[in-house]
């Protein structure tokens, strides 16, 4: 066995659980909910910003079938806030909300939980609560929100953790600066500074399976809850800081899931059900409504990126100063973190001599941002590389030619990236390959289709993490089983990203044993191993590492006892799946397994946790061909051609289907994903019919390769793949514009109304 | 109000009210298959077939269907784990939910059109919304799904 063998890694196996999945089992959160649960409803306060004066719930609880109505007299205002925010304690955001608040920040918070036998009855009754509010004026500016005379956060017990330098008072939720080398020196020093302020929206993850949760009272009386979440851990202690119970008293489980994207490391529907089964001890669900996962959720943080970009004549880029402003919304689920990956995941691409990056979080009466795939990084990206691009036009270089002059070499330290050593990037490769691909030296910048349509190219680069540095764990126990078979136990979230399948991969290549050999059982807080959870592009470089470390383990342990058994020393055995051996003697694993199941004091469970002082970034090179028709603004993107170093790709067919996912995603938020607020506050794109998520008439081509390099810290040479897929797309997308049209976009969406009207203007 | 709904071919009588949705009907009766992704008849997830003919099960009150015959995924599991391998081996299906709603309606198309070429395939297949996949790999699993039924000689 070597670390370099591809026996089973680096192969295109099925998901372990396609055929439940392709045959319609009931594998889903809803699908298992035990009969007889309470239906959750959730009333919701029409308004941005108000004190619920009164809450009257007598003529609702009238209607036969309900069971409770909770509102804010139900919860002791001054305790303990909490975050909904999947992350490792001490977590970054901070403390600041309560299960039921008297104080309503955005359209949608939660002014009562309601409760009954039924649907109907919940319905029913949720009309009859009377609420008297009292209407505040509202933030819905968020370039406003910092030093407002209207404060989001005004109670004493808001609390931030010290190393995110929020200050409620002032609506910040988080402020961070870093800065290497002397910018502005280096800014007056060049001979051409580009200078632009790019604007993201506030984009939904849009999974198909809405936010669901459901939960009982076990039979040892604790908190027993199924939900769809990427999180288990997480999940359990944000329930028990939310309703004030120790964490003893809750499990939390993960079916399979219908789709995450980061929405789901935030408990977005947990509590409620949780609450009420506590209080009720009865069995109680929650499932959200589309539009309630469009208005009341966990998005992407709006955010305003600032970039000053200093450059020789030459094309070398100097100097790369941000500022980014980002808007948290009413609470800062993820606030402080996701910010910071505008900047140090933008900046550290290319070389510099100097670099500054300052970033505020605000509050405002909008709906609570999160983590969607990407975190800040897409933001950050689109607003650098559309400076990039500018340079190549004002300095008439082929963008791919300047990128490859530019760009952070494999050795290098980056300044940006924590000083983390460049460990493995084929980044350039990349940046080739979509040369390549796209046949860009015949196209770039546009071919003529007819007198009103234009082909176009535009291109982007990008990078990512593998999960969060010295943070993050990844864990993993491995059991040796009757008969000769092993359980991986997991507390990582397979999402349908295969990861359940990718790490069983791991297990069977170091065991030697089937894959099907590998039974996979993950995301239950009893009895998995901790694991942060799914999130960060943690699964497969930090869960992978543990994985590959537990088998490693539980390898020599076979080995000792076959050696053992055959009264041979151990350095003289080998396993080769089946058999340990010294080459004369050899005993089989039924016999070894059965050697442990009678008359055995050894453990054959092992365990194993990884933690990484770096987080080796994935790069991508995208290139984006747009059709756009110049009378009607119309654009299509009709071919999308990507180059990725994953390091090594686990499953090269989940990694595809990963980033043909990911790019589509992006797509959809460079051209057909709005989100707009009205003057009250409310979010307009509230359903699938106004929130236009890609459908397949939609779309062209995407053209996937790998350029992989091998990344010695990771699994088998492997990084992440799951976010880096959503970053290029945005840029290469608004410059493939600009090559058709000339016209400059700094704001996503671009919409066919936009360009029509620009095109008009000029 | 009393139905008699054929659901996989086993007649189920009952009474129900009259605002009950299809899909909460069949939920009900153990289609779990049957999923709801989004209340507006925009995402696909929930089709099942009326009378051999694919419709949206949140669209359709439950009443619609008396005396007539539903199809769920439950009812077709063979075809469909022989086609979902195609999908599988592209891993395609991913986290699963639109599965369902995508292998009814595929399975309709080719009923309807055994060699339907990609345009015809998005056109059908225009109302069952995938977040995950981007749709290039469920679309080459249908493709080589396709061809692979020609090769057996049979219609796909």
């Amino acid at each position: 066995m070597s670390d370099t063998g591809t026996r089973v890694v680096e192969k295109s196996y099925r998901k372990k659980d396609w055929e439940a999945i392709v045959t319609g089992a009931p594998l889903y959160t809803q699908d298992l909910e035990p009969e007889n649960c309470l239906v959750v409803k959730l009333l919701r306060c029409p308004y941005p910003n108000a004190i619920i004066e009164d809450i009257d719930t007598t003529a609702a609880m009238k209607v036969p079938g309900m069971e409770a109505v909770f509102t804010w007299h139900d919860v002791d205002q001054n305790m303990r806030r909490f975050t909904e925010a999947g992350q490792t304690y001490p977590e970054a955001s901070p403390y600041d909300r309560l299960i039921l608040d008297q104080h309503m920040r955005h359209v949608g918070d939660v002014a009562a939980i309601v409760a009954g036998k039924n649907e109907k009855c919940v319905d029913r009754a949720m009309k009859l609560i009377k609420v008297t509010y009292r209407q505040l004026e509202p933030v819905l500016d968020y370039t406003k929100a910092l030093d407002n005379k209207v404060i989001i956060h005004p109670e004493d017990n808001w609390e931030g953790r010290d190393f995110a330098n929020g200050d409620a008072k002032r609506n910040l939720c988080a402020h961070e600066e870093s800065e290497n080398g002397d910018v502005e020196a280096e800014l007056s020093s060049c001979d051409i500074v580009i200078e632009k302020t790019c604007h993201t929206k506030a984009v939904q993850q849009a999974f198909m399976e809405p936010f669901c949760t459901w939960s009982i009272i076990d039979m040892y009386g604790r908190l027993l809850i199924v939900s769809s979440t990427q999180i288990v851990f997480h999940a359990r202690r944000n329930v028990a800081n939310a309703l004030g119970i120790p964490v003893s008293k809750v499990r939390v489980i993960k079916p399979r899931i219908g789709g995450g994207f980061g929405a789901k490391q935030t408990s977005v529907s947990e509590m409620y059900p949780a609450f009420v089964t506590w209080k009720t001890k009865k069995p109680a669900k929650i499932v959200y409504t589309r539009r309630e996962c469009q208005i009341a959720s966990s998005p992407r943080h709006e955010m305003q990126v600032r970039v000053r970009l200093g450059a020789m004549k030459d094309g070398t880029i100097r100097a790369i100063d941000m500022y980014t402003l980002s808007n948290t919304g009413a609470y800062g689920e993820h606030g402080p973190t996701t910010v910071g990956l505008s900047g140090h995941k933008s900046i550290p691409l290319y070389h510099t001599k100097a670099f500054r990056f300052q970033a505020d979080v605000v509050y405002t009466n909008e709906m609570s941002a999160g983590a969607y795939r990407g975190y800040g990084a897409p933001q950050g990206i689109f607003a650098l590389e559309n400076c990039v691009n500018e340079l190549a036009h004002r300095l008439h270089r082929d963008p791919i030619d300047l990128r490859l002059q530019n760009t952070a070499k494999e050795g290098e330290i980056m300044p940006a990236y924590f000083g983390q050593k460049n460990t493995s990037s084929g980044l350039d490769r990349c940046i080739e390959k979509v040369r390549e691909m796209s046949d860009w030296e015949h196209r770039y910048p546009c071919v003529k289709v007819n007198d009103h349509t234009v082909r176009s190219l535009g291109m982007a680069i990008a990078m990512q993490g593998s999960a969060i540095a010295g943070i993050d764990v990844g864990g993993a126990t491995i059991k040796l089983e009757e008969g000769g078979f092993y359980t991986l136990l997991l507390g990582s979230a397979d999402m349908g990203t295969g990861s359940d399948t990718t790490m069983a991969q791991i297990a069977s290549e170091v065991l030697e044993c089937p894959l099907d050999s590998i039974c996979v059982n993950s995301g239950d807080t009893d009895t998995s191993p901790y694991d942060s959870g799914s999130y960060a592009s943690s699964t497969a470089y930090i869960t992978g590492r543990a994985v590959l470390a537990a088998a490693k383990e539980m390898r020599q342990r076979i080995i000792r006892r076959g050696a053992e058994l055959i009264k041979s020393e151990e350095s003289f055995c080998d396993f080769d799946g089946s058999k340990v051996s010294d080459g004369k003697q050899e005993v089989s694993l039924f016999d070894i397994v059965a050697s442990t199941t009678g008359g055995n004091s050894d453990s054959f469970v092992v365990n194993a946790s990884s933690s990484s002082a770096i987080s080796p970034p994935p790069y991508m090179a995208g290139v984006a061909e747009a059709e756009t028709d110049l009378e009607t603004g119309k654009m299509k993107v009709v071919n999308y051609y990507a180059a990725v170093d994953c390091g090594t790709p686990l499953n090269p067919a989940i990694a595809r289907v990963q980033t043909e996912g990911g790019l589509l995603q992006a797509i959809g938020m460079a051209l057909t994903e709005n989100v707009t607020y009205d003057r009250k506050g409310q979010v307009l794109e509230n359903s699938f019919l106004q929130y236009k998520i890609p459908a397949r008439p939609d779309i062209g081509q995407i053209h996937v390769a790998f350029a992989s390099s091998y990344e010695d810290s990771g699994p088998f040479g492997a990084k992440s793949i799951g976010e880096v897929v959503i970053d290029t797309p945005g840029p290469a997308i608004c410059d493939a514009v600009h090559n058709a049209t000339g016209l400059t976009f700094t704001e996503l969406p671009i919409t066919a109304e936009q360009v029509a009207m620009g095109l008009l203007k000029k | 109000m009393n139905v008699s709904i054929t659901v996989n071919g086993t007649v189920i009588k009952e009474e129900i009210e009259p605002d009950l949705l299809l899909i909460d009907f069949l939920r009900s009766h153990g289609m779990k298959s049957v999923k709801r992704g989004c209340d507006t008849s925009n995402c696909g997830a929930c089709t099942v077939w009326l009378d051999e003919k694919p419709v949206l099960s949140c669209g359709i009150l439950a009443a619609r269907c008396d005396g007539r015959s539903v199809t769920t995924l439950e009812g077709v599991r063979d075809r469909a784990r022989e086609f979902g391998a195609f999908l599988a081996d592209e891993a395609a299906e991913q986290c699963g939910y639109c599965s369902p709603g995508l292998i009814m309606t595929t399975i309709a198309l080719l009923s309807e059109n055994p060699d339907p070429t990609p345009e015809e395939t998005k056109e059908y297949l225009a109302n069952n919304l995938c977040r995950c996949s981007g749709y290039e790999g469920q679309m080459r699993g249908i493709q080589r799904y396709i061809a692979w039924k020609k090769e057996q000689g049979g219609k796909a």
